[in-house]
């Protein structure tokens, strides 16, 4: 169990790469707090694996330095970081028994026989696999092998951290749900530092005190799920999290009002704006209101999704997405009313403060 | 809707049959009934019973040279399988150094079975050939024609050059195909490199061994053109194999009798020990 400390880690995959300021992974700074569970969140390509590995030590980063407990584990190899990781495809030894897999990682480490007999049968019995125990593991299933990779990773007691690299992307949304809940469970008893890598971000809200979105190689935001929701401090996040995403349209802001093709949007603060660039609105589907006298939209079509609908419109040329309870009727002549307290002022992407 | 029956469809195999006959079935059957008669010539023959088989079974001649035979097989195996899963572990798993290796690897196969006893019968020759010159100068006492130790030495050197490539290739093949996931997880696991190599690799080539190891038994039982070229099964009888033994019978002496006898029962070992080992290896497979 350990605080790990991201000390400007950045990363290119080559020397080339490097020179040109390609970068995998641009600058990432942090601290990860012991015991926490991390959730990174982001599409395919944006540099979490990568980060995940730089972590584990399977990669050493091109810059920066990495701790932890404070003690610099940079040089360090993989072995000796005395890190679990659980992969997105199922890695189990073939010729073991699923036993022999589980005390593989215990053994490998001398752990004492006794010791490596109680730990394991702990582990089975948390992750419902002791009635194949005696088996061996060439001849089950995907989500088995997955399970006993997820068990594997589990079964030291002392390890640093455990990373887990998208790892219910083979396992079937049944046992999606029993697993990701168990793990929950398990961090709570545990008091692991755990890393979820994830593109998903239903898997990354349920399991993770803290998310980390990553964009483009580059952290964009660490917060709670309802932080991130309710104030995403880059469109991307605001992008993709929430269902549907943002809704987010380039602005002129003067003073306490933003302007969007000629209509007026009162906002909570005064934006501190530096003069700089692209600046946009960007209010979440659910702060948007329908009611008549509001601002004038264009309805294209409403989409009913059971227990909630949204409505696909038009704002000054902008599409709109808005979320209305299923029983909310939508008046002829509606319009449009924004929150102000839910609308943030995004320059050249990123969330501005406001002051009051 | 009754049905109509017409066997007419049968003349449809018959080419096949036709082809196999020709091509198997009848040279067999020719020597098989070569193995019971006797013939002095004239195209006539005489029904001689099991007397070869007998025969040869109680002759010093045939169990000595399969038993150069089964040494040979089982030295030659006992290094080119470990050589070649440890020459495939070190090959590079990507990058330009990996065609490279590759070709190197594929050109020993690529050489016609008589080149390859050509090459080593001068190589090794002790007036003109480098290897077996530079020796005798250095003060080594190598000289594969008069001594028997030599020849075998030379014998066995050149399959090893032959044909460890072959293991190599298959192994290769099969340790690329492990994804990278593997060797990290046993990096996370703590694996030693034996570990890794035990529980990783070895599984995974398994089947790529057992083909590898049947395919150089039963080629290095079927020996013949290299130590022919080289040795000519010399000095004496120390480098004579079934296959060239076989030939001096049939073809030297012109006893086709003895030599059918022998043909029969050498295939019969070929195809027992191919039969046990493949038996015994499909068996542990099932079992695991």
């Amino acid at each position: 169990m350990a605080r790990i400390t991201l000390d400007h880690i950045r990363h290119a995959y080559s020397p080339e790469a490097e020179a040109r300021g390609d970068y995998a992974l641009k600058e990432v700074h942090h601290e990860w707090e012991d015991g926490g569970a991390y959730a990174l969140l982001g599409p395919s390509g944006c540099g979490k694996t990568t980060l995940l590995n730089i972590i584990s030590g399977l990669i050493r980063p091109s810059g920066g330095r990495i701790a932890f407990n404070g003690v610099d584990v940079t040089d360090l190899p993989t072995e000796a970081r005395n890190i679990a990781q659980v992969f997105q495809f199922p890695v189990v030894y073939d010729t073991m028994t699923v036993y022999d897999n589980l005390a593989f990682p215990l053994r490998n480490r001398h752990v004492p026989e006794a010791q490596v007999d109680k730990r394991v049968r702990e582990i089975l019995a948390m992750t419902d696999l002791e009635s194949m125990a005696k088996q061996r593991a060439r001849g089950l299933t995907a989500d088995q092998k997955q399970k006993i990779s997820l068990a594997r990773g589990l079964v030291r007691a002392d390890v640093n951290a455990i990373l887990f690299d998208e790892p219910l992307t083979v396992i079937d949304p049944h046992l999606k749900w029993m697993l990701r809940s168990q793990l929950k469970q398990l961090h709570r008893s545990s008091g692991f530092t755990m890393v979820y890598v994830t593109h998903d971000q239903t898997e990354a809200l349920t399991f993770a005190d803290k998310v980390v979105v990553m964009y483009e190689g580059e952290i964009v935001q660490i917060g709670t799920p309802t932080e991130l929701f309710e104030r995403p401090s880059h469109t991307f996040v605001g992008y993709f999290i929430g269902s549907p995403g943002m809704n987010v349209m380039p602005a002129a802001v003067q003073g306490r009002t933003a302007v969007i093709g000629g209509q007026e949007i009162a906002l909570a603060g005064t934006p501190k704006l530096g003069g700089e660039g692209r600046i946009e609105l960007g209010i979440r589907p659910e702060f948007v209101r329908l009611e008549r006298g509001g601002l004038p939209i264009s309805i294209d079509k409403v989409e009913d999704i059971g227990r909630q609908k949204i409505v696909r419109a038009r704002f000054a040329g902008h599409p709109l997405s808005i979320v209305l309870d299923e029983d909310q009727d939508i008046p002829a002549d509606a319009g449009a009313r924004f929150e102000p307290g839910a609308i943030g002022i995004y320059a050249n992407s990123w969330r501005v403060g406001m002051e009051a | 809707m009754e049905k109509t029956w017409n066997n007419k469809a049968w003349f449809m195999v018959l080419p096949v049959l036709v082809l196999v006959a020709f091509s198997a079935v009848i040279p067999l059957m020719t020597v098989v009934n070569y193995s019971v008669q006797d013939t002095f010539g004239n195209n006539e023959f005489f029904w001689n019973g099991t007397q070869w088989f007998t025969d040869l079974l109680r002759s010093q001649r045939f169990w000595d040279s399969l038993s150069r035979n089964l040494i040979f097989s089982g030295i030659i195996l006992a290094l080119e399988i470990p050589l070649g899963i440890l020459i495939a572990l070190n090959m590079p798993k990507k990058g330009a150094w990996v065609s490279v290796c590759l070709v190197l690897m594929a050109l020993p196969l690529l050489v016609p079975w008589n080149v390859v006893g050509t090459i080593w019968q001068i190589f090794g020759r002790t007036d003109i050939g480098l290897f077996g010159y530079v020796a005798n100068a250095l003060g080594f006492d190598y000289n594969y024609v008069q001594d028997p130790v030599d020849a075998w030495l030379t014998v066995i050197v050149m399959d090893v050059w032959h044909w460890t490539s072959l293991v190599v290739l298959l192994c290769y093949a099969s340790l690329v195909s492990i994804p990278d996931a593997y060797y990290q997880a046993a990096k996370i696991d703590g694996a030693s490199r034996l570990a890794v190599f035990r529980y990783i690799q070895l599984p995974k080539m398994r089947r790529v061994l057992t083909i590898a190891i049947l395919l150089r038994f039963m080629d290095s039982f079927m020996i013949y053109t290299e130590p022919f070229v080289v040795t000519g099964g010399g000095p004496g009888n120390s480098t004579t194999f079934l296959s060239i033994d076989l030939v001096k019978m049939a073809l030297g002496q012109f006893d086709l009798g003895p030599a059918a006898a022998m043909s029969i029962v050498y295939f019969l070992i070929i195809l027992l020990f191919s039969w046990v080992f493949y038996t015994v290896m499909t068996a542990s497979d099932a079992q695991n």
